[in-house]
């Protein structure tokens, strides 16, 4: 029989050999995106941007920025909105079937993201929407939404009703109530919900790859024909973009929780 | 403040409208509108066993359930120790090991797939560590077949069951290990006899939802796999894609479909539940 030293031991050495497994492939990749070599090597021999001079460079690639950056805008917009009002109604409102929307509106979250692209892509190539950036944006608005939903009706939990009710009482009418008191206090929720509803449209790959089109090519998309051809450096580049831009959200949404925390604390 | 019915189904509509409109809506239309493109129903059965019971759907059956299979034992022998380690952790810990966690996790899919693409390949810096070893003589082929598909979807899948457990280790009472303990029971009773049972619910959802997202992947198999690693999500693509054949990417989607759903079933069972009293 093992120690129990050796044992807590033991599994904090494992701990920490996963942990570093997981970090270690996107380290890497970061790390590959600055080297100075003609082919991929790691650690790389010599340090240089030309990859992100190749990356930045071609206006297929820069166009791809803008068309991500453009559908994830929109679809943060859009879910944030529709989102907002669905976790409104559904924390506060009486009616039936409130157990069975709440879990049909998680749906797309479960069914395979090929299947909703098929489908969608079926009625879009019937329609001329193929390669048409806000109905991408919609698109991405169907999965995006689940992850805001669940985002915002954890942020409006927080929301006492009893605020409300007083807002009421001193002659607040029903907007007035909406935007001076729920919308403020759910506020750092809707931050959120708008910057992984962001995330999950700038990252999105299967729902792009047959609704992009020629015309409206993503990031990801990009990224995915090009590694069809060959596994190439400047797509470092453009994944340590994607990483950044992941590591910035994560760190935006941590502030914001910190700030919550305090807001919160001076309330009580 | 409780909602008028009216104003309650008004909020909702934007929702629901686009759940119908952009998701249920293309669904159904896929499906009816694929499948009765036939002249007959004896044209439709022909066709339907030409696709339902042809060597390559079986074949392609069996890799998705294989890869699924391995990929969550593998994803839950790895995230068990980590999900572990999470709840008990504090502090700064507690931040480092969720940071190793979310990063990945809210990473895209094939960022994370070219990540292993450029660790494994014949050049890549798993190769290169083993032969500078000595481990191995000559490069090992990691990519373009199983091996690739398996390490490449337990990376992109681990996060999900590490999340799902930790919820439920969370949930445990440490009181209920100090109690036994306390009246002499060792650590490896203990974690059998206390942890692992109040904890099972945790992992049948974990073990659930990563065979469901496992079943339904298709960028991870389609970059890092080899000929014969074609999982159903990836031949839905292609006969869409490829083929244009409408109606058999309809029946395999069904399979797919109606797979995900009652799996779905069973999981919601177990993902809301309390722990065990």
């Amino acid at each position: 029989m093992m120690g129990p030293v050796l044992r807590a031991t033991l599994l904090k050495a494992l701990v920490v050999l996963l942990c570093f497994g997981l970090v270690a492939p996107i380290v890497v990749v970061t790390i590959a995106s600055f080297s100075g070599d003609g082919y991929l090597k790691f650690p790389p021999e010599a340090f240089s941007l030309r990859w992100y001079e190749r990356f930045l460079g071609d206006h297929r690639w820069r166009s791809a920025i803008m068309n991500s950056l453009f559908i994830g805008l929109l679809t943060s917009i859009f879910s944030t909105v529709i989102g907002f009002l669905a976790a409104y109604a559904l924390m506060r409102g009486q009616f039936r079937f409130k157990a069975v929307i709440a879990s049909l509106l998680l749906m797309p979250v479960i069914v395979p993201h090929i299947i909703t692209a098929v489908a969608v892509y079926f009625l879009s190539a019937r329609m001329g929407l193929v390669g048409v950036r806000p109905w991408i944006s919609v698109a991405h608005t169907v999965v995006a939404l689940p992850i805001v939903l669940v985002i915002l009706q954890s942020a409006l939990r927080t929301v006492d009703p009893a605020l409300e009710r007083a807002a009421m009482v001193f002659g607040c009418s029903r907007f007035g109530v909406f935007r001076r008191v729920v919308l403020p206090l759910a506020l750092p929720g809707i931050v959120s919900a708008a910057l992984f509803s962001f995330l999950t449209s700038f990252d999105e790959l299967v729902i792009s790859l047959f609704l992009a089109g020629i015309r409206s090519e993503t990031l990801p998309v990009r990224i995915w024909n090009s590694l069809l051809l060959e596994v190439e450096p400047t797509i470092a580049a453009v994944s340590t973009l994607l990483i950044a831009v992941t590591a910035l959200a994560l760190a935006i949404d941590a502030v914001i929780r910190k700030l919550r925390g305090g807001t919160m604390a001076a309330l009580r | 403040m409780p909602l008028g019915r009216l104003a309650g189904w008004l909020m909702l509509a934007p929702a629901l409208a686009l759940l119908f409109g952009v998701f249920l809506l293309p669904i159904g239309w896929f499906l009816a509108g694929s499948l009765t493109d036939f002249a007959s129903f004896a044209e439709f059965w022909e066709e339907a066993q030409d696709v339902l019971f042809s060597g390559t759907i079986l074949r392609v059956l069996l890799n998705t359930n294989g890869i699924g299979a391995a990929v969550t034992l593998l994803v839950l022998v790895i995230g068990y120790p980590v999900s572990y380690a999470l709840s008990r952790a504090k502090g700064l810990v507690f931040t480092a090991i969720l940071l190793c966690i979310v990063l990945p996790y809210f990473t895209s899919t094939i960022v994370r797939t070219y990540a292993w693409m450029v660790l494994l390949g014949r050049t890549g810096l798993i190769n290169q560590i083993l032969l500078g070893l000595g481990l191995i003589d000559a490069p090992l082929e990691l990519m373009y077949n199983r091996t690739g598909v398996i390490i490449g979807m337990t990376y992109v899948l681990l996060p999900y069951m590490v999340l799902t457990l930790f919820a439920a280790m969370k949930a445990v009472d440490p009181r209920l290990l100090q109690a036994a303990e306390g009246m002499g029971a060792s650590p490896a009773t203990v974690f059998f006899r206390v942890f692992m049972p109040l904890t099972l619910h945790g992992v049948i959802a974990g073990v659930l939802i990563t065979f469901i997202l496992a079943i339904g992947f298709f960028v991870t198999p389609a970059l890092m796999g080899g000929p014969d690693d074609i999982m159903i999500a990836m031949l839905i693509e292609r006969e869409v894609e490829l083929t244009q054949n409408w109606p058999a990417a309809a029946m395999m989607t069904i399979v797919l479909l109606v797979v995900t759903l009652l799996l779905y079933a069973v999981y919601s069972r177990f993902a809301d539940r309390e722990a065990p009293r």
